[in-house]
Protein backbone atom coordinates (compact mmCIF):
# COMPACT_ATOMS: atom_id res chain seq x y z
CA UNK A 1 0.00 0.00 0.00
CA UNK A 2 2.82 2.37 0.85
CA UNK A 3 4.87 1.54 -2.24
CA UNK A 4 3.60 4.60 -4.11
CA UNK A 5 4.84 6.70 -1.22
CA UNK A 6 8.26 5.08 -1.23
CA UNK A 7 8.46 5.49 -4.98
CA UNK A 8 7.94 9.21 -4.55
CA UNK A 9 11.26 9.31 -2.71
CA UNK A 10 13.12 8.18 -5.82
CA UNK A 11 14.28 11.07 -8.02
CA UNK A 12 14.06 9.25 -11.41
CA UNK A 13 10.49 8.18 -10.65
CA UNK A 14 9.50 11.69 -9.60
CA UNK A 15 11.18 13.11 -12.68
CA UNK A 16 9.16 10.75 -14.87
CA UNK A 17 5.88 11.48 -13.08
CA UNK A 18 6.45 15.22 -13.29
CA UNK A 19 7.27 15.01 -16.98
CA UNK A 20 4.16 12.91 -17.66
CA UNK A 21 1.79 15.08 -15.61
CA UNK A 22 2.99 18.45 -16.85
CA UNK A 23 1.14 18.55 -20.22
CA UNK A 24 -2.11 17.38 -18.58
CA UNK A 25 -1.94 20.08 -15.93
CA UNK A 26 -1.14 22.66 -18.56
CA UNK A 27 -3.96 21.58 -20.88
CA UNK A 28 -6.66 21.56 -18.20
CA UNK A 29 -5.30 24.81 -16.78
CA UNK A 30 -5.71 26.43 -20.19
CA UNK A 31 -9.32 25.24 -20.38
CA UNK A 32 -10.21 26.36 -16.83
CA UNK A 33 -8.46 29.72 -17.08
CA UNK A 34 -9.88 30.27 -20.57
CA UNK A 35 -13.44 29.68 -19.34
CA UNK A 36 -12.82 31.79 -16.25
CA UNK A 37 -11.40 34.71 -18.21
CA UNK A 38 -14.13 34.76 -20.83
CA UNK A 39 -16.86 34.23 -18.25
CA UNK A 40 -15.41 36.79 -15.89
CA UNK A 41 -14.34 39.49 -18.30
CA UNK A 42 -17.10 39.22 -20.91
CA UNK A 43 -20.22 37.52 -19.61
CA UNK A 44 -20.31 38.44 -15.92
CA UNK A 45 -22.34 41.61 -15.31
CA UNK A 46 -20.52 44.66 -13.95
CA UNK A 47 -20.76 45.10 -10.20
CA UNK A 48 -23.48 47.54 -9.15
CA UNK A 49 -21.05 49.50 -6.98
CA UNK A 50 -17.65 48.94 -8.50
CA UNK A 51 -18.50 48.71 -12.16
CA UNK A 52 -15.96 46.90 -14.28
CA UNK A 53 -13.11 47.41 -11.83
CA UNK A 54 -14.27 44.43 -9.80
CA UNK A 55 -13.20 42.12 -12.64
CA UNK A 56 -9.64 42.18 -11.34
CA UNK A 57 -10.74 39.76 -8.63
CA UNK A 58 -10.62 37.02 -11.27
CA UNK A 59 -6.83 37.28 -11.11
CA UNK A 60 -6.40 38.80 -7.68
CA UNK A 61 -8.37 36.43 -5.46
CA UNK A 62 -7.02 33.18 -6.96
CA UNK A 63 -3.44 34.42 -6.75
CA UNK A 64 -3.94 35.47 -3.13
CA UNK A 65 -5.29 32.00 -2.35
CA UNK A 66 -2.41 30.39 -4.21
CA UNK A 67 0.17 32.47 -2.36
CA UNK A 68 -0.95 30.86 0.91
CA UNK A 69 -1.45 27.41 -0.59
CA UNK A 70 2.04 27.36 -2.10
CA UNK A 71 3.60 28.45 1.18
CA UNK A 72 1.87 25.54 2.89
CA UNK A 73 3.09 23.17 0.18
CA UNK A 74 6.61 24.47 0.64
CA UNK A 75 6.54 24.11 4.42
CA UNK A 76 4.97 20.62 4.30
CA UNK A 77 7.41 19.42 1.64
CA UNK A 78 10.28 20.82 3.70
CA UNK A 79 8.98 19.10 6.84
CA UNK A 80 8.63 15.78 5.03
CA UNK A 81 12.15 16.15 3.68
CA UNK A 82 13.61 17.03 7.09
CA UNK A 83 11.77 14.36 9.04
CA UNK A 84 12.02 11.38 6.69
CA UNK A 85 15.17 12.58 4.95
CA UNK A 86 13.50 12.43 1.55
CA UNK A 87 15.60 14.54 -0.76
CA UNK A 88 12.83 15.01 -3.29
CA UNK A 89 10.98 17.01 -0.66
CA UNK A 90 13.74 19.63 -0.77
CA UNK A 91 13.40 19.74 -4.55
CA UNK A 92 9.64 20.36 -4.22
CA UNK A 93 10.24 23.05 -1.59
CA UNK A 94 12.92 24.65 -3.73
CA UNK A 95 10.70 24.59 -6.79
CA UNK A 96 7.73 26.00 -4.87
CA UNK A 97 9.35 29.09 -3.37
CA UNK A 98 9.69 31.22 -6.55
CA UNK A 99 6.21 30.18 -7.71
CA UNK A 100 4.68 31.20 -4.42
CA UNK A 101 6.59 34.47 -4.36
CA UNK A 102 5.33 35.22 -7.88
CA UNK A 103 1.71 34.56 -6.89
CA UNK A 104 2.17 36.79 -3.86
CA UNK A 105 3.61 39.57 -5.97
CA UNK A 106 0.78 39.16 -8.49
CA UNK A 107 -1.79 39.39 -5.70
CA UNK A 108 -0.14 42.54 -4.34
CA UNK A 109 0.14 44.24 -7.72
CA UNK A 110 -3.43 43.42 -8.77
CA UNK A 111 -4.63 44.43 -5.32
CA UNK A 112 -3.07 47.85 -5.58
CA UNK A 113 -4.36 48.24 -9.15
CA UNK A 114 -7.83 47.57 -7.78
CA UNK A 115 -7.19 49.91 -4.87
CA UNK A 116 -6.49 52.93 -7.09
CA UNK A 117 -10.03 53.32 -8.47
CA UNK A 118 -11.73 51.91 -5.34
CA UNK A 119 -9.83 53.48 -2.45
CA UNK A 120 -8.26 56.30 -4.45
CA UNK A 121 -4.79 55.09 -3.56
CA UNK A 122 -2.49 52.32 -4.68
CA UNK A 123 -1.68 51.27 -1.18
CA UNK A 124 -3.70 51.23 2.00
CA UNK A 125 -2.54 49.58 5.21
CA UNK A 126 -5.38 47.15 5.00
CA UNK A 127 -4.81 43.99 7.09
CA UNK A 128 -4.98 41.66 4.10
CA UNK A 129 -2.61 43.72 2.00
CA UNK A 130 -0.21 44.05 4.90
CA UNK A 131 -0.14 40.37 5.75
CA UNK A 132 0.27 39.57 2.06
CA UNK A 133 3.28 41.88 2.00
CA UNK A 134 4.76 40.16 5.05
CA UNK A 135 4.16 36.83 3.33
CA UNK A 136 6.24 38.12 0.41
CA UNK A 137 9.02 39.01 2.87
CA UNK A 138 8.86 35.48 4.28
CA UNK A 139 9.21 34.02 0.78
CA UNK A 140 12.17 36.28 0.07
CA UNK A 141 13.78 35.22 3.35
CA UNK A 142 13.39 31.53 2.55
CA UNK A 143 14.79 31.95 -0.97
CA UNK A 144 17.71 34.10 0.22
CA UNK A 145 18.58 31.65 2.95
CA UNK A 146 18.57 28.73 0.53
CA UNK A 147 20.95 30.44 -1.86
CA UNK A 148 23.21 31.85 0.86
CA UNK A 149 24.97 28.58 1.63
CA UNK A 150 27.84 27.25 -0.42
CA UNK A 151 26.75 23.72 0.40
CA UNK A 152 23.35 23.32 -1.29
CA UNK A 153 22.29 20.47 1.01
CA UNK A 154 22.74 22.74 4.02
CA UNK A 155 20.86 25.56 2.31
CA UNK A 156 17.97 23.18 1.59
CA UNK A 157 17.65 22.10 5.20
CA UNK A 158 18.02 25.60 6.60
CA UNK A 159 15.38 26.95 4.19
CA UNK A 160 13.02 24.09 5.07
CA UNK A 161 13.33 24.84 8.78
CA UNK A 162 12.73 28.54 8.17
CA UNK A 163 9.66 27.74 6.07
CA UNK A 164 8.25 25.68 8.95
CA UNK A 165 8.96 28.45 11.48
CA UNK A 166 7.27 30.89 9.11
CA UNK A 167 4.25 28.62 8.69
CA UNK A 168 3.79 28.51 12.47
CA UNK A 169 4.00 32.31 12.55
CA UNK A 170 1.70 33.16 9.65
CA UNK A 171 -1.57 32.94 11.65
CA UNK A 172 -0.03 34.98 14.48
CA UNK A 173 1.18 37.64 12.06
CA UNK A 174 -2.15 37.73 10.29
CA UNK A 175 -4.25 38.16 13.42
CA UNK A 176 -1.91 40.70 14.96
CA UNK A 177 -2.11 42.75 11.77
CA UNK A 178 -5.92 42.60 11.95
CA UNK A 179 -5.79 43.68 15.58
CA UNK A 180 -3.35 46.49 14.80
CA UNK A 181 -5.60 47.68 12.01
CA UNK A 182 -8.68 47.83 14.18
CA UNK A 183 -6.69 50.03 16.57
CA UNK A 184 -5.01 52.45 14.24
CA UNK A 185 -7.08 52.78 11.17
CA UNK A 186 -8.84 56.12 11.07
CA UNK A 187 -10.05 56.14 7.46
CA UNK A 188 -12.50 53.37 6.84
CA UNK A 189 -11.69 51.14 3.95
CA UNK A 190 -14.68 50.33 1.83
CA UNK A 191 -15.37 46.70 2.51
CA UNK A 192 -16.52 44.64 -0.41
CA UNK A 193 -20.22 44.45 0.25
CA UNK A 194 -21.11 40.98 -0.95
CA UNK A 195 -24.01 39.41 0.89
CA UNK A 196 -24.10 36.84 -1.86
CA UNK A 197 -22.15 36.81 -5.04
CA UNK A 198 -24.14 36.14 -8.14
CA UNK A 199 -23.71 32.84 -9.97
CA UNK A 200 -22.54 34.33 -13.23
CA UNK A 201 -19.80 36.08 -11.26
CA UNK A 202 -19.00 33.15 -8.97
CA UNK A 203 -18.55 30.31 -11.46
CA UNK A 204 -15.82 32.02 -13.47
CA UNK A 205 -14.05 32.82 -10.19
CA UNK A 206 -14.12 29.18 -9.09
CA UNK A 207 -12.97 28.15 -12.53
CA UNK A 208 -10.09 30.60 -12.31
CA UNK A 209 -9.15 29.14 -8.94
CA UNK A 210 -9.11 25.59 -10.33
CA UNK A 211 -7.19 26.89 -13.33
CA UNK A 212 -4.59 28.62 -11.16
CA UNK A 213 -4.26 25.43 -9.14
CA UNK A 214 -3.64 23.39 -12.30
CA UNK A 215 -1.30 26.03 -13.67
CA UNK A 216 0.62 25.88 -10.41
CA UNK A 217 0.77 22.09 -10.84
CA UNK A 218 2.18 22.50 -14.34
CA UNK A 219 4.81 25.04 -13.32
CA UNK A 220 5.71 22.98 -10.26
CA UNK A 221 6.19 19.89 -12.46
CA UNK A 222 8.38 21.87 -14.83
CA UNK A 223 10.51 23.44 -12.11
CA UNK A 224 10.65 20.15 -10.23
CA UNK A 225 12.14 18.45 -13.28
CA UNK A 226 14.79 21.14 -13.43
CA UNK A 227 15.50 20.90 -9.69
CA UNK A 228 15.76 17.10 -9.78
CA UNK A 229 18.04 17.13 -12.84
CA UNK A 230 20.25 19.74 -11.25
CA UNK A 231 20.48 17.90 -7.95
CA UNK A 232 21.10 14.50 -9.53
CA UNK A 233 23.39 15.69 -12.30
CA UNK A 234 26.16 13.32 -11.21
CA UNK A 235 24.04 10.18 -11.53
CA UNK A 236 23.78 7.85 -14.48
CA UNK A 237 20.01 8.05 -15.01
CA UNK A 238 20.19 11.77 -15.69
CA UNK A 239 22.64 11.19 -18.53
CA UNK A 240 20.28 8.58 -19.96
CA UNK A 241 17.24 10.82 -19.54
CA UNK A 242 18.93 13.71 -21.29
CA UNK A 243 20.39 11.66 -24.13
CA UNK A 244 17.21 9.77 -24.84
CA UNK B 1 31.91 14.56 36.28
CA UNK B 2 28.32 14.73 35.33
CA UNK B 3 26.39 17.96 35.45
CA UNK B 4 22.62 18.19 35.61
CA UNK B 5 20.67 20.07 32.98
CA UNK B 6 19.79 22.96 35.29
CA UNK B 7 23.35 23.24 36.48
CA UNK B 8 24.57 23.31 32.89
CA UNK B 9 21.97 25.94 32.07
CA UNK B 10 23.19 28.25 34.83
CA UNK B 11 26.86 27.52 34.13
CA UNK B 12 26.43 28.57 30.49
CA UNK B 13 24.53 31.71 31.51
CA UNK B 14 27.30 32.55 33.96
CA UNK B 15 29.95 32.03 31.29
CA UNK B 16 28.11 34.18 28.78
CA UNK B 17 27.62 36.97 31.30
CA UNK B 18 31.28 36.86 32.27
CA UNK B 19 32.33 37.04 28.63
CA UNK B 20 30.03 40.00 27.96
CA UNK B 21 31.10 41.98 30.98
CA UNK B 22 34.74 41.54 30.08
CA UNK B 23 34.05 43.29 26.80
CA UNK B 24 31.92 46.21 27.96
CA UNK B 25 32.10 47.93 24.57
CA UNK B 26 30.02 45.10 23.11
CA UNK B 27 27.44 45.78 25.77
CA UNK B 28 27.38 49.49 25.16
CA UNK B 29 27.33 49.54 21.37
CA UNK B 30 23.73 48.31 20.94
CA UNK B 31 22.62 50.81 23.58
CA UNK B 32 24.37 53.69 21.84
CA UNK B 33 22.85 52.50 18.57
CA UNK B 34 19.43 52.57 20.26
CA UNK B 35 20.02 56.16 21.37
CA UNK B 36 21.33 57.26 17.97
CA UNK B 37 18.42 55.78 16.03
CA UNK B 38 15.89 57.45 18.31
CA UNK B 39 17.76 60.73 17.83
CA UNK B 40 17.51 60.36 14.06
CA UNK B 41 13.72 60.51 14.03
CA UNK B 42 13.24 63.97 15.57
CA UNK B 43 16.04 65.26 13.33
CA UNK B 44 14.52 63.74 10.22
CA UNK B 45 10.99 64.86 10.98
CA UNK B 46 9.74 68.33 11.59
CA UNK B 47 10.16 68.83 15.28
CA UNK B 48 6.77 69.28 16.79
CA UNK B 49 6.58 67.73 20.19
CA UNK B 50 2.93 66.80 19.81
CA UNK B 51 3.64 65.00 16.53
CA UNK B 52 6.71 63.39 18.00
CA UNK B 53 4.72 62.17 20.97
CA UNK B 54 2.23 60.48 18.66
CA UNK B 55 5.02 58.63 16.93
CA UNK B 56 7.08 57.94 20.05
CA UNK B 57 5.95 54.36 20.78
CA UNK B 58 6.61 53.27 17.20
CA UNK B 59 9.98 54.99 17.04
CA UNK B 60 11.03 53.55 20.37
CA UNK B 61 10.01 50.05 19.39
CA UNK B 62 11.56 50.09 15.93
CA UNK B 63 14.83 51.32 17.44
CA UNK B 64 14.68 48.65 20.14
CA UNK B 65 14.07 45.87 17.60
CA UNK B 66 16.93 47.00 15.36
CA UNK B 67 19.34 47.42 18.24
CA UNK B 68 18.47 44.03 19.68
CA UNK B 69 18.88 42.48 16.24
CA UNK B 70 22.31 44.05 15.88
CA UNK B 71 23.65 42.11 18.83
CA UNK B 72 21.89 38.87 17.88
CA UNK B 73 24.28 38.38 15.00
CA UNK B 74 27.04 37.52 17.46
CA UNK B 75 24.89 35.15 19.54
CA UNK B 76 26.55 32.00 18.22
CA UNK B 77 29.15 33.43 15.88
CA UNK B 78 32.07 33.79 18.30
CA UNK B 79 31.56 30.32 19.71
CA UNK B 80 31.15 28.83 16.26
CA UNK B 81 34.35 30.48 14.99
CA UNK B 82 36.63 29.32 17.79
CA UNK B 83 35.16 25.83 18.08
CA UNK B 84 33.51 26.33 21.47
CA UNK B 85 30.12 25.53 19.97
CA UNK B 86 31.36 22.14 18.76
CA UNK B 87 32.76 21.39 22.21
CA UNK B 88 29.42 22.35 23.75
CA UNK B 89 27.65 20.12 21.24
CA UNK B 90 29.88 17.22 22.23
CA UNK B 91 29.65 17.93 25.95
CA UNK B 92 26.93 15.37 26.49
CA UNK B 93 24.51 18.05 27.61
CA UNK B 94 21.36 18.60 25.61
CA UNK B 95 22.12 21.23 22.98
CA UNK B 96 18.67 22.69 23.63
CA UNK B 97 19.64 23.52 27.21
CA UNK B 98 22.80 25.25 26.00
CA UNK B 99 20.97 27.18 23.30
CA UNK B 100 18.32 28.26 25.81
CA UNK B 101 20.99 29.40 28.27
CA UNK B 102 22.84 31.40 25.62
CA UNK B 103 19.61 33.06 24.52
CA UNK B 104 18.52 33.94 28.03
CA UNK B 105 22.00 35.32 28.73
CA UNK B 106 21.74 37.43 25.58
CA UNK B 107 18.47 38.86 26.81
CA UNK B 108 19.82 39.49 30.31
CA UNK B 109 22.67 41.48 28.80
CA UNK B 110 21.01 43.36 25.94
CA UNK B 111 17.26 43.25 26.57
CA UNK B 112 17.39 44.33 30.20
CA UNK B 113 19.82 47.09 29.29
CA UNK B 114 17.36 48.41 26.70
CA UNK B 115 14.58 48.31 29.28
CA UNK B 116 16.73 50.27 31.74
CA UNK B 117 17.67 52.92 29.19
CA UNK B 118 14.18 53.24 27.71
CA UNK B 119 12.85 55.86 30.20
CA UNK B 120 15.61 58.22 29.08
CA UNK B 121 14.68 57.76 25.45
CA UNK B 122 11.01 57.89 26.34
CA UNK B 123 11.43 61.23 28.07
CA UNK B 124 13.28 62.63 25.06
CA UNK B 125 10.46 61.51 22.78
CA UNK B 126 7.80 62.99 25.02
CA UNK B 127 6.31 59.81 26.47
CA UNK B 128 4.66 60.73 29.79
CA UNK B 129 6.01 59.17 32.98
CA UNK B 130 2.67 57.47 33.60
CA UNK B 131 3.28 55.23 30.58
CA UNK B 132 6.79 54.17 31.61
CA UNK B 133 5.73 51.06 33.52
CA UNK B 134 3.81 49.68 30.54
CA UNK B 135 6.57 50.68 28.16
CA UNK B 136 9.24 48.91 30.20
CA UNK B 137 7.18 45.80 30.80
CA UNK B 138 6.28 45.52 27.12
CA UNK B 139 9.91 46.05 26.13
CA UNK B 140 11.04 43.37 28.56
CA UNK B 141 8.58 40.84 27.15
CA UNK B 142 9.22 41.90 23.57
CA UNK B 143 13.00 41.77 23.70
CA UNK B 144 12.92 38.30 25.27
CA UNK B 145 10.63 37.10 22.47
CA UNK B 146 12.92 38.71 19.92
CA UNK B 147 15.93 37.00 21.47
CA UNK B 148 14.22 33.65 20.95
CA UNK B 149 13.24 34.43 17.36
CA UNK B 150 16.72 35.77 16.78
CA UNK B 151 18.28 32.60 18.17
CA UNK B 152 16.55 30.67 15.38
CA UNK B 153 17.76 33.18 12.80
CA UNK B 154 21.27 33.33 14.21
CA UNK B 155 21.45 29.54 14.21
CA UNK B 156 20.33 29.41 10.59
CA UNK B 157 22.81 32.03 9.37
CA UNK B 158 25.97 30.87 11.13
CA UNK B 159 27.78 29.54 8.09
CA UNK B 160 26.69 32.38 5.86
CA UNK B 161 28.99 35.17 4.78
CA UNK B 162 27.58 38.58 5.66
CA UNK B 163 24.90 36.76 7.59
CA UNK B 164 23.80 39.81 9.54
CA UNK B 165 21.80 41.26 6.64
CA UNK B 166 20.20 37.88 6.03
CA UNK B 167 19.47 37.58 9.75
CA UNK B 168 17.49 40.83 9.67
CA UNK B 169 15.69 39.71 6.53
CA UNK B 170 14.62 36.49 8.23
CA UNK B 171 13.80 37.72 11.71
CA UNK B 172 12.13 41.08 11.10
CA UNK B 173 9.00 39.72 9.36
CA UNK B 174 8.55 37.28 12.24
CA UNK B 175 8.97 40.12 14.75
CA UNK B 176 6.19 42.29 13.33
CA UNK B 177 3.57 41.09 15.87
CA UNK B 178 5.92 42.24 18.63
CA UNK B 179 6.07 45.71 17.14
CA UNK B 180 2.29 45.85 16.81
CA UNK B 181 1.52 44.79 20.37
CA UNK B 182 4.51 46.47 21.98
CA UNK B 183 3.98 49.86 20.40
CA UNK B 184 0.22 49.32 20.79
CA UNK B 185 0.53 48.78 24.54
CA UNK B 186 2.70 51.87 24.98
CA UNK B 187 0.34 53.87 22.81
CA UNK B 188 -2.65 52.84 24.86
CA UNK B 189 -0.86 53.58 28.12
CA UNK B 190 -0.18 57.10 26.82
CA UNK B 191 -3.81 57.65 25.95
CA UNK B 192 -4.92 56.15 29.23
CA UNK B 193 -6.91 53.21 27.85
CA UNK B 194 -6.62 49.64 29.03
CA UNK B 195 -3.28 48.03 28.19
CA UNK B 196 -4.09 44.56 29.47
CA UNK B 197 -5.03 43.07 26.08
CA UNK B 198 -1.82 44.05 24.34
CA UNK B 199 0.33 43.01 27.29
CA UNK B 200 -1.40 39.62 27.50
CA UNK B 201 -0.72 39.12 23.81
CA UNK B 202 2.95 39.99 24.31
CA UNK B 203 3.16 37.63 27.24
CA UNK B 204 1.47 34.89 25.21
CA UNK B 205 3.93 35.38 22.35
CA UNK B 206 6.76 35.28 24.85
CA UNK B 207 5.61 32.01 26.40
CA UNK B 208 4.99 30.56 22.94
CA UNK B 209 8.50 31.32 21.74
CA UNK B 210 10.05 30.26 25.06
CA UNK B 211 8.53 26.81 24.65
CA UNK B 212 9.09 26.21 20.92
CA UNK B 213 12.01 28.38 19.83
CA UNK B 214 14.71 26.51 21.79
CA UNK B 215 13.93 23.38 19.78
CA UNK B 216 13.79 25.24 16.48
CA UNK B 217 17.09 26.99 17.26
CA UNK B 218 18.68 23.66 18.19
CA UNK B 219 17.50 22.16 14.91
CA UNK B 220 18.93 25.18 13.09
CA UNK B 221 22.30 24.74 14.78
CA UNK B 222 22.36 21.05 13.94
CA UNK B 223 21.85 22.00 10.30
CA UNK B 224 24.48 24.71 10.07
CA UNK B 225 27.19 23.53 12.50
CA UNK B 226 29.32 20.34 12.12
Amino acid sequence: MWTWFYKLASPPYVYGVAAALMPWFLGFAAIAIGYGLIGGLVFAPPDYQQGDAFRIIYVHVPSAWMSEFVYTTMAVAGAIALIWRIKVGFAVAGASAPIGASFTLLALVTGSMWGKPMWGTYWAWDPRLTSELILLFLYVGVMSLRSAFEDPARGDRAAALLAIVGAVNIPIIHYSVVWWNSLHQAATVAKLGKPSIEGSMLWPLLSMFVGFMLFHGAVLCLRLQGEVLNRERQSAWVREAINS
Amino acid sequence: MSVGAWEAFFLVILREMRLSFRRPEQLLQPLVFFLIVTTLFPLGLNLQLSLLRDMAPGVLWVAALLSSLLSLDSLFKGDADDGTLEQLTLSGQSLTVIVAAKTVAHWLVTGIALVVVSPVVGTALGIPTSAFATMMLSLALGTLTLSWLGAIGAGLTIGVRRGNVLLSLIVLPLAMPLLIFGAGATDRAMSGTSVAGALYFLAALCVFTCTLAPFAATAALRITVE
